[in-house]
C-alpha cells in the first residue's frame, strides 16, 4: 500500500475537548467516551488525542513522540538527536495490545531539551530549533516521523475508531487538564498513523472536521517560512499556520482566528472603523493564510484550547459549560456523554472563535 | 411502548421503533441518527438528544423531542410533524418538501435551506428564537416564521439570509431593520391576509409551549418574498 504523501483520495469526523478552567486534572477515560455517539462519523481510519498537563515531572524537557517503521530508523534518528540533545529519558510509550488495533510501529517517547552550546552555534531560541529539528527528523530520517513535540503535552494516535485509540495509548493512565480528540473519516489520503490528528508542533495541536480547499494555497505560502507539508492532508497546514501566525508572528488568538476564518468584506463594511480597519489590515496582510472550505477546529495549547469554523459554517460545533469545565465537540451527543448536566449549550457562528484560559498559575 | 435506547446503535433503535405498531416513547437518547426516518405513522417521544438528521424523510408520524436536537432536522421531510422542546443545530429542513417543524428556542445556520412547496404540498417552519446565518438559502417555496423570541440579545436573523431565495414565504416578528437581505427579494408588512395564513401555525407554536398568542401578535410582522422583476441575472455568467 502506498503511505500518507504518495497518494491522494479525493471528508467526515468527530471532533471533542474538555478543558478545566481552574486546572484540575482529569484521566483521558471521559475524552474516551465522548466518542461513542459520535462513532459512526469516523470509518476506523484514524482516532487520536492530546492530553495537556500530563507529563508535569518532565515539564521543563520537549516531549518528542515518534513512530518508527524500523528499529534501524530508532537507531539513526537516536544518533542524531543524541548529537543534539539531552536526552533525560528515553522509552516506549506504554500501549494495551488489543484486537481492534494492528499494523503497529515502533511508538517512542524522548524527554529532550537542545544543548546551549548547539542554540548559541546556530543563534536560534529554543523553540524555533525544535520546530526545525521536527521538520529534519520527518523528512530526512527516513521511516521516523515525530508526531508530538510540546512539553508538558503529548499526542496519542493511531490507525483505529478512537475509542479503540484512546485504550490502546492506556490514556486511563494519565491526568491533564485538558484533552481534544479526533475521530478520523479520510477522504484526500489513505489513512496512515502519523496522517491520524491531531496535527502538533511544540505545543500547538489540531483535530479537524472538514476538508479546506485552500491547501495548495496555504501550503505555498507556509513553505516559505521553512515548514515542510509532507503528507498532503490540510491538518497539517493549519498546525503549522497556527505556529507561525501565533508564536512567529505574535498574533493574539482572536487575530489568527481573524486571519484563517477572516470575515467576509461585506460583513468588514457593517462593522465600526476601528473593528473595520483591523480585520481589513489582517486580510490584507496575510491574505494566503485565509482558509476556505468547511473546517471546524480545536486548537490545543498550553494553558488553553480555541475552537473554530470556517466564516460559512459548513461544518458543526457545540459548546458547553459546567462548572470549572467547557467543553467543546461536533455533536451535543458528545459533551453530554461526558457531561450529562451540562449547561449554557451554543453553537458559534462561522468565523467567531471560542478561547477558553486557564487561569494563570493552575497549569 | 417504551424504549431504552442506552447503548443501541442507530439500526437497532429504529427497527424498535417501526415494529412499535404506533406509539413510543424513547428514554436516553444519545446521538442516534435517522431517527423515525420515512416513518408513516404513529407518535414518538423522545427523551435525550437525538442524532443528526432526526425524521428524515418523515412520511406523516409526529415526533416530539423533550430537549435539543442537532443538525439535519427533518432533512428532506415529506408529511407529519416535528416538535422541539428545545434549539436545533444546523440545516434544519433541509430541502423538506412537506410537514411541520416547530423549535421552541433557536435554529443553527441554514435553517430552511432549498425547502420546496408542489401544489397542495407546503412545508412550515417555525422558529421561536432566532437562527443563524443563510436563513432560507435557496428557498424555493413553503414558509418559515421566525419569531425572535431570544432573550440572549443577538439579532434574530444572522448574516445573509434569503441568499438564493427563488420561491415561497418567509415571516419574521420584530424589527427586520438590522437585517441584511439581498436585493432579490422584498419586504413588506404582513397584511390581514398574511396574517390569517399564519395564525394557524402561530397558534401551535403557542400550544406547543405554552405561549401566549396575544402576546405573540402584539409585535409587527415582515413578509419576504422574492421579486420576480430582481432575478439571479447576470451573477455568474452573461446571460
Amino acid at each position: 500500500m502506498k503511505k500518507e504523501g504518495e497518494i491522494r483520495i479525493p471528508s467526515g469526523c468527530a471532533v471533542s475537548a474538555v478543558i478545566s478552567r481552574d486546572g484540575n486534572v482529569m484521566t483521558g477515560e471521559n475524552i474516551i467516551k465522548s466518542m461513542l455517539p459520535m462513532h459512526d462519523r469516523s470509518n476506523g481510519l484514524g482516532g487520536g488525542f492530546a492530553g495537556y498537563g500530563i507529563y508535569p515531572e518532565y515539564r521543563d524537557f520537549y516531549a518528542f513522540h515518534i513512530f518508527f517503521d524500523s528499529n534501524d530508523s530508532r537507531v539513526d534518528c537516536e544518533r542524531f538527536l543524541k548529537e543534539n540533545f539531552e536526552i533525560v529519558k528515553a522509552e516506549s510509550v506504554p500501549i494495551r495490545k488489543i484486537p481492534e488495533i494492528t499494523d503497529v510501529p515502533y511508538i517512542w517517547r524522548y524527554f529532550v531539551a537542545p544543548f546551549a552550546s548547539v542554540l548559541s552555534r546556530l543563534q536560534l531560541d529554543e523553540k524555533t530549533y525544535v520546530a526545525r529539528t521536527v521538520m529534519d527528523i520527518n523528512t530526512r530520517i527516513k521511516g521516523a516521523y515525530v508526531f508530538s513535540s510540546g512539553k508538558n503535552m503529548g499526542c496519542f494516535k493511531a490507525v483505529g475508531f478512537p475509542e479503540d485509540v484512546g485504550r490502546f495509548y492506556r490514556l486511563e493512565e494519565y491526568e491533564g487538564y485538558s484533552w481534544t480528540a479526533h475521530g478520523r473519516y479520510p477522504t484526500n489520503t489513505p489513512g496512515w498513523w502519523g496522517g491520524a490528528h491531531p496535527f502538533s508542533l511544540l505545543d500547538f495541536s489540531v483535530v479537524h472536521n472538514g476538508e479546506i480547499s485552500s491547501y495548495d494555497a496555504n501550503r505555498r505560502y507556509i513553505e516559505m517560512f521553512g515548514y515542510k507539508c509532507t503528507l498532503q492532508t490540510d491538518t497539517e497546514v493549519i498546525t503549522y499556520i497556527a505556529d507561525y501566525l501565533l508564536r512567529r508572528q505574535e498574533l493574539s488568538l482572536k487575530e489568527t482566528a481573524s486571519v484563517i476564518a477572516a470575515p467576509f468584506w461585506s460583513t468588514i463594511d457593517g462593522m465600526d472603523e476601528k473593528e473595520a480597519e483591523e480585520h481589513a489590515f489582517l486580510r490584507k496582510m496575510y491574505s494566503s493564510l485565509l482558509i476556505t472550505g468547511p473546517f471546524s477546529i480545536i486548537l490545543g495549547f498550553e494553558g488553553g484550547l480555541m475552537a473554530l469554523n470556517d466564516r460559512l459554517k459548513l461544518r458543526s460545533m457545540v459548546t458547553a459549560e459546567k462548572d470549572d469545565k467547557v467543553y467543546i465537540a461536533s455533536e451535543e451527543a458528545a459533551i453530554r456523554a461526558m457531561e450529562p448536566n451540562a449547561e449554557n449549550i451554543y453553537s458559534p457562528a462561522g468565523g467567531e472563535p471560542v478561547i477558553i484560559k486557564v487561569k494563570e498559575g493552575a497549569y | 411502548m417504551k424504549i431504552e435506547a442506552k447503548g443501541l446503535d442507530f439500526t437497532a433503535l429504529n427497527e424498535m421503533i417501526k415494529s412499535s405498531d404506533g406509539d413510543c416513547e424513547i428514554n436516553g437518547c444519545l446521538g442516534q441518527r435517522f431517527i423515525a426516518d420515512g416513518l408513516g405513522n404513529g407518535k414518538v417521544v423522545i427523551n435525550g438528544i437525538p442524532g443528526n438528521a432526526l425524521g428524515a424523510y418523515l412520511n406523516g408520524a409526529e415526533i416530539t423531542v423533550r430537549g435539543n436536537a442537532q443538525d439535519a432536522v427533518g432533512d428532506t421531510m415529506n408529511d407529519g410533524k416535528i416538535v422541539i422542546h428545545g434549539s436545533i443545530g444546523d440545516t434544519a429542513g433541509y430541502a423538506m418538501r412537506g410537514g411541520e417543524i416547530y423549535v421552541e428556542n433557536n435554529a443553527g445556520y441554514r435553517a430552511g435551506i432549498h425547502m420546496k412547496e408542489y401544489k397542495g404540498k407546503k412545508p412550515v417552519i417555525v422558529i421561536g428564537g432566532r437562527t443563524g446565518s443563510f436563513l432560507g438559502e435557496y428557498q424555493a417555496g413553503g414558509l418559515i416564521i421566525v419569531l425572535g423570541r431570544n432573550s440572549d440579545g443577538k439579532p434574530t436573523v444572522g448574516n445573509f439570509p434569503c441568499t438564493g431565495m427563488h420561491g415561497g414565504k418567509m415571516v419574521i416578528r420584530g424589527s427586520v431593520e438590522d437585517i441584511r437581505f439581498p436585493q432579490q427579494v422584498t419586504l413588506r408588512d404582513a397584511t390581514a391576509d398574511d396574517m390569517a395564513e399564519i395564525m394557524p401555525f402561530l397558534k401551535n407554536y403557542c400550544n406547543y409551549f405554552d405561549f401566549d398568542i396575544n402576546e405573540l401578535t402584539e409585535e409587527k410582522f415582515t413578509v419576504i418574498t422574492p421579486d420576480s422583476r430582481k432575478p439571479y441575472k447576470q451573477m455568474y455568467v452573461a446571460n
